[in-house]
């Protein structure tokens, strides 16, 4: 008997050393880190360095404390009302946050209707069918796609993308689609249509690569599999890897839908910042994020202060839900997935 | 066909179907080189129109004059990398250590502790909360305070941000050095601390990096959490307790203004920032594609 035990932990000593990052610590190793002069040196190392650790949790604590403390003043006053009204009167000090939100949900839905099958379409193209030498390239073009400043994508869209879309896309929905309401009216470039678009360039890079890391992670034994049983590439993809890879592939969307939600300067710049709910989506609109960034430096009272900080609380409570569901989506299917150097 | 008439009925009907879902592959296959297509085009459009604008608008005086008041010509933006300098350097003061530091943490002590996989949760998380807010949270907790906008605020802001992002990278990093390393550290003696620091740290290190200049480079463009922390400068500032020029934020109200004079700036300057990122994206990619580690698996 103890000589199987001895084995067993030669053994494992053996695991642990030769497979990189095995997760427990061979018998030996916990025995040294415990003896020894430096072992108070030691502990005050891992102190310092979980405090360090820690200050993520502070970071967040601190955010939440500030905004709820900086928003006091309206949350007393209009409680929840301040969601669901729609007036926007810092003179008269009456506020209700509706237009933003509306602004902010329309065109993030809007960005995710067009980015979405494009960033699939990218992704599958990449995992199953782009040839070795122009992978590297296309994915490093699309990495570089999501370090380009939210400022330049602004810069880019009022003097590229608005002309475009009053020239060419706008005149086009008007005639071809003016008849539901949801694309009429004056044709002004900017509005919720110019945001809708140039958010979903800027959400395509994440929700692209997001979903091309999910599809990676589905074995390959899957795929051959399914092509053992003749199935074209088409059905391959559909059967054997978006399948296998759905949930992942809807944390990637929901993720970009938190980076879309939250997206500050480019929005600013074409969203047109007038705080009505119009029907049309070639009208000018409002997002919560823009409001903030056109409004905070100029709040000059307290009540008007406290409500822009009011929807900057919406926004981070609600980043924080969107985030976090959709990590624990895309973790639930890359989980136990090698690691794979790209 | 020949051979599709001799066949039985039901087979029959399988090779036709063939015929169905080889015309719907290559259609999907079409589909998603044409996505790509897609997605492509805006992106050479906006580097194309980004070097052809910003090429021919840079010039010496860009980066040598601050700006001109309205109406007058020319001038430049060198408040603004300077001031973009100053706000990088108090962020990354500030972040990089505490970003490492935390990575430590997760990647040494905390091995499959929950406490390490929550912050390593929170990090993901936080790395996805709206720059605004970031911008938000510290004006109410330096500036209110202080009672005015500061360079302070600003670089403090921006070192916040940059803590998940390096946080992470450096926890990725270190989970590839292999536990033999380490402890053929500890066999020699070494004691534990100094093991992390000069053997894994070190190890990690070019990886390490490429995960702050990731950071850098992320926190370079962003404009939103300098609005009201930093404000934005007109003239020659390096007092870090004053308001100071950042070349988004100059960025920003020259591309809303309605002169060409300054449109054409705002252009140079997102050329001149744009560079800046490309390159450390490009080197990131470069370390990272040739094997973070020699010899590591």
């Amino acid at each position: 008997m103890p000589r199987v035990a001895g084995q067993a932990d030669v053994q494992q000593a053996d695991n642990t050393s030769s497979s990189g990052a095995e997760p427990s610590p061979s018998p030996v190793r916990t025995y040294l880190l415990n003896c020894g002069s430096s072992s108070l040196a030691d502990r005050a190392f891992s102190a310092l360095m979980l405090v360090c650790a820690l200050s993520i949790f502070a970071i967040v604590l601190l955010i939440l404390v500030e905004l709820i403390s900086g928003s006091k003043l309206t949350i007393q006053k209009f409680g929840m009302s301040f969601f669901f009204g729609s007036a926007w009167d810092p003179v008269n000090g009456n506020f209700g946050a509706l237009p933003f939100i509306y602004g902010t949900v329309v065109s993030s839905i809007l960005a995710l209707i067009i980015a979405v099958p494009l960033a699939v379409g990218v992704a599958i193209f990449l995992t199953e069918m782009c040839p070795d030498w122009l992978r590297g390239f296309l994915a490093f073009f699309t990495e570089l796609l999501a370090a380009i400043p939210s400022v330049v994508y602004g810069l880019w869209a009022i003097f590229v993308l608005i002309p475009l879309l009053r020239q060419y896309l706008n005149p086009f929905l008007i005639k071809t689609l003016g008849w539901s309401g949801i694309f009429a009216g004056p044709n002004y470039g900017i509005g919720m249509m110019a945001a809708g678009v140039i958010l979903s360039i800027m959400i395509l890079p994440i929700i692209s690569s997001l979903t091309r890391e999910v599809m990676s992670a589905v074995p390959h034994a899957q795929r051959e599999a399914v092509l053992a049983l003749g199935a074209t590439r088409w059905e391959m993809i559909r059967m054997g890897v978006l399948r296998n890879a759905r949930i992942g592939i809807v944390g990637a969307i929901i993720l970009g839908l938190g980076r879309a939600l939250g997206e500050t300067m480019a929005v600013t710049m074409v969203i047109g910042n007038r705080p009505e709910i119009a029907r049309s989506l070639l009208a000018p609109g409002y997002s919560m994020a823009s409001v903030i960034a056109n409004e905070f430096s100029e709040a000059s009272d307290e009540l008007y202060l406290s409500a822009l900080i009011e929807i900057g609380l919406a926004l981070f409570i609600v980043t924080i839900i969107v985030n976090a569901l959709a990590r624990v989506l895309v973790w639930a299917v890359t989980r136990g997935a090698p690691v794979r150097g790209t | 066909m020949a051979s599709t008439t001799a066949m039985p009925p039901p087979l029959r009907a399988r090779a036709s179907n063939r015929f169905l879902r080889v015309v719907v592959n290559h259609l999907a296959t079409a589909a998603a080189i044409g996505s790509t297509i897609l997605v492509m085009a805006p992106l050479i459009a906006i580097f194309a129109y980004l070097l052809f604008k910003g090429a021919s608008s840079l010039n010496f005086a860009f980066f040598t004059q601050v700006p001109k008041p309205v109406g007058e010509l020319g001038g430049g933006m060198a408040n603004s990398i300077l001031g973009s300098g100053i706000l990088l350097a108090i962020a990354s003061l500030m972040g990089v250590p505490i970003g490492i530091a935390g990575g430590i943490y997760i990647a040494e002590f905390g091995r499959n502790k929950r406490l390490a996989n929550m912050i390593r949760f929170t990090a993901d998380v936080l790395n996805g909360v709206p720059s605004i807010v970031m911008g938000i949270a510290i004006y109410t907790l330096i500036v209110v305070p202080q009672k005015h906008f500061s360079a302070f605020a600003g670089g403090v802001a921006l070192g916040i941000m940059m803590i998940p992002t390096i946080t992470r990278t450096t926890e990725e990093m270190l989970l590839m050095v292999p536990l033999n390393v380490r402890e053929a550290a500890l066999g020699l003696g070494v004691p534990n601390w100094r093991s992390v620091l000069s053997i894994t740290l070190r190890t990690a290190s070019p990886g390490v990096i490429t995960g702050c200049m990731l950071a850098f480079a992320r926190v370079a463009g962003e404009t939103a959490p300098l609005l009201f922390t930093a404000l934005g400068n007109q003239f020659w500032s390096t007092n870090v307790n004053q308001p100071i020029a950042a070349l988004p934020l100059q960025i920003f109200v020259y591309a809303l203004s309605p002169y060409d004079d300054w449109h054409r700036l705002a252009w140079a300057g997102a050329l001149v920032l744009i560079v800046l990122i490309v390159v450390s994206v490009a080197l990131v990619r470069y370390v990272a594609g040739r094997g973070v580690l020699k010899g590591a698996s």
